[in-house]
């Protein structure tokens, strides 16, 4: 079992638009993922109703797991998952956290 | 109650309410209910039972066609509603949701109870994540029952695919079901339930098509029947005769003739008065850009905020507010701040246990307790005014003081904002406009709350209504003490209570010394019809007429006899 763990940089958290990105790009490895938060339990990384159910918010740490060898697929979702997706339609200020 | 069920015989006529002035003749088609089956209904195959393999295959092939039908409908959309339907047929295409239903049939449960089962499962788990996520449990519901109608040989719910014109018939129109509808083929929206101020109506009214509110039994009348729409009088007549086709076919041709007016709006001689739109999104900006408003007078920005349990945060709201503001270009902007409180309860805002809510904490007055909500809204209009390159205005409800009305400007003007101005709706407002006036930039009459605090009438109890009316003389003398205040100061005076979307009433209101008139977008033409065919005195002599009668009643009739006959005639009024 190959494990990495990655903080979510999308500003939404993994959400909407990120959760669509993400589970997309899990479908298209054709490797079986879960994904799991700290202490929960692993579900499936390709379904977007199980990821966005988990409702992970902006910068938390979340655990990938696979199979032996799919170690670079991994790697990628990482990558992925460290990237702000909700950037391209974002607005050009700072996140400033300000919503109540 | 008279009408009975399943009674659409010809001449048959249904009553409602009507929102609008127009008419249209199509034939009905009706938005159908969620199917109701029992949860071990069988799924039979040539009249029996389908064995698990059989069933496997039937209910496979639903979610793929529930899928492709999805996405089909949101290709074909545009904006907020091809956003909603592509994420509706990304669910419906979910791995997990598929297979374990498929689990479950494999075992032999039956199709509806395998279904209801596992999409209960993630709508139990989204409601715990709450947000968001809750709201999105609509669609979850939505991709069950469209699978399980496929499976089952039912026909779809929802807002069915509208291949020619037609009037849409519907018990209620959820705002998803509006946002499905295929605009170009709705000559008319029915509905059994909601209000004439409710989601369906405020948008039939910003699209100038014919609703109407309020009409039992329309649910009865067959698919394919053909029905005239009546809004001006509120009546569905089936199989209607050819008298009554060519009267609304008139009416339809004179409605035309209005709306090829697309010169900005002004009297005879040339005085002009700015026409604007009222809107409550960004969907709304983007649906009145291609039409001949002036701008937009009233942006009502509680829709962002209602149905939520918390507020929407700086970014999402600037993202909105740019939206609507590149929509229109470099045309007017009215931002209305939040406005909840009385009849438009938030979750996170209202004050608990108000024995007196319209008179309570509402509008600007949330500042005492959240000011945080308020300065969260302005730094997004001020981003939103960066982003869009555009500058909105920008004004608060429910001002009764000058002071309150000079702190609203200090925090507005520290985020960027410059031109600041502040609703009129309170009668103090009124009879202090100069001492307000000279705080800010402009003011905005809001003659709906006007005449209930002046009245002193609930805006919900339909039996008192003609004491609401903007007729009033008490209310038209605060209007007309506002607008000398702004004649007197040289500042902007506008009106965005439905006031101003009356033809007759706009020309006492411009006569008072109005400089805008704020209403539905399909109310324009009709206004700017009647203004272009007076001249500013004469308005003025209509204002004067009004102010001095002694009722609402006698002050309408005074100025409809004082209307230029091929107005009069035009407008039927």
């Amino acid at each position: 079992m190959a494990q990495r763990t990655a903080v979510v940089a999308s500003r939404v958290g993994l959400h909407a638009r990120p959760a669509m990105i993400f589970t997309n790009a899990v479908a298209a490895t054709g490797v079986p993922v879960t994904i799991a938060r700290p202490g929960g339990d692993p579900v499936d990384a390709s379904s977007i109703l199980f990821v966005m159910s988990l409702g992970v918010p902006h910068g938390e740490e979340v655990t990938l797991s696979t199979d032996d060898g799919a170690q670079q697929v991994l790697d990628e979702l990482v990558t992925l998952l460290e990237t702000d997706l909700d950037a391209e339609d974002a607005p050009t200020q700072p996140a400033a956290g300000a919503g109540s | 109650m008279t009408a009975t069920p399943g009674a659409a015989r010809t001449g048959e006529v249904l009553r409602g309410v009507g929102v609008g002035r127009r008419g249209a003749v199509g034939p009905v088609a009706q938005v159908r209910p969620a199917p109701h089956v029992d949860d071990d209904a069988p799924l039979l195959v040539d009249g029996v039972p389908a064995d698990p393999a059989t069933a496997h295959r039937i209910v496979d092939e639903a979610f793929t066609q529930v899928v492709d039908e999805l996405r089909e409908q949101s290709a074909r959309a545009t904006g907020t509603v091809r956003d909603v339907l592509a994420a509706t047929a990304q669910m419906a295409d979910d791995k997990a949701l598929r297979s374990q239903v498929l689990t479950r049939i494999d075992a032999g449960d039956h199709v509806v109870h395998a279904v209801d089962g596992v999409v209960a499962m993630f709508a139990t788990m989204f409601e715990q994540a709450g947000g968001y996520l809750a709201e999105r449990v609509t669609d979850l519901r939505s991709v069950r029952d469209r699978v399980v109608a496929r499976a089952l040989g039912l026909p779809p719910p929802g807002v069915p695919h509208l291949d020619r014109p037609s009037v849409v018939v519907a018990r209620d129109l959820a705002p998803a079901d509006t946002a499905a509808l295929d605009l170009e083929n709705v000559l008319a929206i029915v509905t059994e339930l909601g209000g004439p101020t409710g989601h369906t109506a405020i948008i039939a009214g910003q699209l100038g098509l014919p609703c109407l509110v309020q009409v039992p039994f329309a649910t009865t009348v067959e698919d394919g029947t053909v029905v005239a729409v009546d809004a001006a009088d509120g009546t569905l007549t089936v199989d209607p005769d050819d008298a009554l086709r060519a009267e609304l076919g008139r009416r339809a041709g004179v409605e035309d003739a209005l709306a090829a007016d697309v010169e900005p709006g002004g009297t005879a001689d040339g005085h002009r008065v700015q026409l604007l739109a009222n809107i409550g999104t960004a969907q709304d900006a983007e649906r009145v850009a291609p039409t001949a408003v002036e701008g937009v007078g009233l942006f009502r920005t509680e829709v962002l905020f209602l149905e939520r349990t918390t507020a929407p945060t700086r970014q999402e709201q600037a993202t909105v507010y740019a939206q609507a503001l590149s929509a229109l270009g470099d045309r007017k902007v009215v931002v209305r701040t939040l406005d909840a409180g009385a009849d438009k309860p938030l979750a996170f805002a209202t004050q608990p246990d108000e024995e007196n809510p319209a008179l309570g904490v509402r509008g600007y007055r949330l500042v005492r307790h959240d000011p945080e909500l308020l300065e969260t809204q302005l730094a997004a209009l001020g981003a939103a005014q960066s982003d869009a390159g555009t500058a909105p205005w920008v004004m608060a409800p429910m001002i009764a003081t000058a002071s309150e009305a000079r702190d609203f400007a200090a925090r507005a003007r520290a985020h960027g904002l410059t031109t600041v101005g502040v609703m009129v709706e309170v009668p103090a407002a009124a009879l202090r406009a100069r001492e307000i006036l000279a705080e800010v930039d402009f003011v905005s009459l809001g003659t709906n709350d006007l005449a209930q605090y002046t009245m002193a009438t609930d805006r919900l109890r339909g039996e008192l209504a003609d004491l609401l009316d903007p007729w009033q003389p008490a209310v038209l003398d605060l209007v007309d003490a506002t607008a000398r205040a702004g004649l007197e100061l040289h500042k902007p005076v506008g009106v965005c209570g439905e006031s101003a979307s009356d033809p007759v009433l706009a020309l006492v209101l411009v006569g008072l010394g109005v400089t805008s008139l704020s209403m539905s977008a399909g109310a324009v033409p009709a206004v700017r019809y009647a203004l272009r065919h007076h001249t500013r005195a004469q308005c003025a002599t209509m204002a004067a007429a009004a102010l001095a009668a002694e009722s609402a009643p006698s002050a309408r009739a005074s100025v409809v006899a004082m209307l230029a006959p091929e107005v009069r005639e035009t407008l039927g009024v």
